[in-house]
């Protein structure tokens, strides 16, 4: 039975639309997988000398100090990329599976998730050092199986939480707030928690707890999904009551104001949207790396230019950049209604205007850390504008993922939060405007930099007629395909 | 109205639709039926530009549909739930589709005011966005929605699936009427044979992607494409 489930997965895996991209894409995303297996397992061999050499004690207790923390970004990264076990459970129901091995099944696929083995990388080698050094073997064992499993638990206690946001709003506050406090001294969260982990190691067989606790929560996961297996419980999505809205201010843009109207409801009424716009609103404080100091490295002008464009396009890059996917449940109508594309892009294109523009005065706030940061966010601004528009849309014509805007509202959802192909995307508008600045930059002075960004920005806006020609020639070149790969869910 | 020339759509070795040619004149109701895989789908998607041909185009009213989007203003559809707008109410899809098609709030709710049977109070001031509407209301207010604008061409692919009966009977006058319309070109697939024997006027009869009958609907017209299914 096991080998029908994975042949199926194996199957919508290698035949999705999306996975059919060019082979430098392929090329460029397993060289970033090997890139972050090699810093994990350099980092596994090297943690044990690297603590040694700092001299803030015995290498195994630094690393107990702050496994928590450790955990705590784990199930924070997982609650954000971690796709849920989904395997289009309604087509199953009524075949003679039971319901014991769907359920088992879907929740056995998680235990081979990346999120899952990716620790091994630094875990590993460090258990090998410590078993090296004059570390008992029995007691890292236990450690090790102790913290194996606490990764396991962190997966169940993910699956159970996922649809409900106040669990990780509640959960990540308390941990940054435990960051913060500990950071300035009044309350040390870790003295407490090493205790725990220190304990799997002097103890080892208090390394067997977890794994009850883990057995515990993989039959409370299992019985409650079992439970709720039911076309009208579980797999059923929610109902919301609908208004509807007249929007009729924005009739004034003509037929602009019918796809602004448009964009605005799409926005409003879905989940998968508003997470975007929320996102994009974060991008704002992620300045604040940059130009506090906070982090030296980053203490320099050219990561200003990247902040800038970073605190502004929150939005074009959240949003903007899966124009036209999410159109994709409708795209045929689209595609055969009274619409130019001009049109359509068009106003796609004001609706990131416009974001960029409340984005930047939502930043004034910058100016606290001197006007330089404030330029560089106005730079930013510009040539989010007039330049990276353009780029998002452009782009968007070849990112054929079609959206299932409600996906985040089912019990079984799937959250399509972000893949490595758009961020991959995002690199020339990021890179570009660094270089630009680097050339203005050390040919004459950091000022001319600035304005050779800013120029390059304005330049974007005297090029739109011929921007918007080339951007509407590859729509329409991609139409056929993209209706295609739409079609696909 | 609408001519084609040396129609072909092949997907890899297979070809899904080959019409040497096929002339639809101004106000006809013109029903395509055929099994499944008979190209139905295909033909009305080409007709949309949805998918590109193999060979061969299409002229919609001296419009070539691959080539330019003219026609596009008189041309309206319904194919499936792809062409409904989950996150609107019925009311907001109909102003969308109005707004794109130039009319206004008051000459949409005009033409809806004479579909109030048709929807049977399930469709309007029902607090509900399409995506939570039955397959079948949301198929109601798919169909309503290709009348808005006074479109010339109108092409409906199964709309009497997933109706039920008294709304198919309605749907049959609806069409109907359209039919009478002199300038009004309406195009219907159906597995149905008698819905689709009542309502057009003429029946193209496609097979494995070819026309294999094409009758002037009479009252023997019912039988022929029994004895021709049947058989």
């Amino acid at each position: 039975m096991f080998k029908y489930f994975i042949n199926l997965q194996w199957k919508s895996f290698f035949r999705a639309a999306s996975f059919k991209t060019e082979i430098w894409f392929k090329i460029l995303m397993g060289l970033g997988a090997l890139y972050f297996i090699v810093a994990f397992l350099s980092l596994g061999f090297g943690a044990y000398f690297l603590i040694e050499e700092a001299k803030i004690g015995d290498p195994l207790r630094v690393v107990n100090k702050f496994m928590i923390y450790y955990i705590a970004f784990d199930m924070v990264f997982r609650y954000m990329l971690q796709k849920m076990p989904v395997t289009n459970i309604k087509p199953l129901l009524y075949l003679p599976l039971q319901k014991t091995q769907i359920v088992n099944y879907s929740l056995g696929k998680t235990i081979v998730s990346f999120f899952n083995w990716s620790h091994a990388f630094f875990f590993i080698p460090f258990s090998i050092i410590l078993l090296t050094k004059d570390y008992g073997a029995l007691n890292v064992i236990g450690w090790h199986l102790g913290i194996m499993a606490l990764f396991y638990c962190n997966n169940f206690i993910n699956i159970l939480a996922n649809n409900k946001n106040n669990f990780f709003y509640v959960f990540a506050t308390i941990f940054i707030v435990a960051g913060i406090s500990q950071y300035n001294g009044w309350f040390d969260i870790t003295r407490y928690t090493q205790i725990v982990f220190d304990f799997f190691y002097d103890l080892p067989w208090t390394a067997l707890i977890p794994w009850l606790v883990l057995v515990g929560l993989y039959f409370y996961a299992f019985t409650y999904f079992k439970k709720h297996m039911y076309l009208d419980a579980g797999l059923a999505g929610k109902k919301t009551e609908a208004k509807t809205e007249n929007l009729d201010w924005l009739n004034r843009f003509g037929n602009l104001g019918t796809f602004l109207k448009n964009d605005i409801k799409l926005i409003k009424r879905n989940k998968r949207s508003r997470t975007a716009v929320i996102m994009g609103f974060f991008f704002i404080f992620y300045g604040l790396l940059f130009f506090t100091g906070a982090l030296e490295v980053y203490d320099n002008p050219f990561w200003k230019i990247f902040a800038g464009i970073f605190v502004t396009g929150g939005f074009l890059f959240s949003f903007g950049q899966y124009v036209p996917s999410w159109d994709s449940s409708y795209y045929p109508l689209m595609m055969s209604q009274n619409i130019q594309y001009r049109e359509y892009l068009t106003s796609k294109w004001y609706l990131v205007i416009i974001a960029t523009i409340i984005s930047t005065f939502l930043a004034t706030f910058y100016i606290y850390f001197g006007w330089e940061a404030y330029v560089a966010i106005l730079v930013g601004a510009i040539y989010n504008i007039g330049v990276n528009s353009y780029l998002v849309l452009w782009g968007g014509a070849y990112v054929k993922t079609p959206i299932d805007l409600t996906s985040n509202k089912k019990a079984f959802g799937d959250k399509q939060a972000f893949n490595a192909k758009t961020l991959l995307l995002t690199l020339p508008k990021l890179l570009l405007p660094i270089i630009i600045y680097a050339i203005g930059h050390f040919l004459i002075n950091p000022t001319a930099g600035y304005i050779f960004v800013a120029l390059f920005g304005a330049a974007g806006f005297v090029f739109k007629n011929k921007a918007f020609q080339m951007i509407e020639n590859i729509y329409k070149k991609e139409k056929y395909k993209t209706l295609l790969a739409y079609k696909q869910k | 109205m609408i001519s084609t020339e040396t129609l072909t759509k092949t997907y890899g070795s297979q070809t899904v639709l080959n019409i040497e040619s096929l002339e639809i004149p101004k106000g006809q109701s013109f029903g395509l039926v055929g099994n499944n895989g008979a190209g139905k789908t295909t033909f009305f998607s080409l007709l949309l530009d949805l998918i590109q041909p193999t060979t061969g185009h299409i002229i919609n009213n001296e419009v070539q549909v691959d080539k330019s989007e003219a026609w596009k203003p008189f041309t309206s559809a319904f194919i499936d739930e792809t062409f409904l707008i989950g996150y609107l109410t019925p009311e907001e899809y109909f102003y969308f589709i109005g707004e794109l098609r130039g009319r206004n709030k008051a000459d949409v709710d005009a033409l809806l005011s004479n579909f109030e049977d048709f929807f049977h109070g399930e469709i309007l001031g029902q607090k509900k966005y399409l995506r939570d509407l039955s397959k079948g209301n949301q198929k109601k207010a798919g169909i309503v929605a290709s009348f808005i604008g006074n479109p010339e061409v109108i092409i409906l692919d199964e709309p009497f699936a997933n109706l039920d009966p008294t709304t198919q009977i309605r749907l049959k006058e609806i069409i109907k009427e359209l039919a009478d319309k002199q300038e009004v070109t309406v195009l219907v697939s159906s597995h149905d044979l008698i819905h689709v024997t009542e309502v057009c006027e003429r029946i193209v009869v496609l097979n494995k992607g070819e026309i294999v009958k094409d009758i002037q609907t009479s009252k023997e017209t019912l039988k022929e494409l029994e004895t021709f299914f049947g058989g």
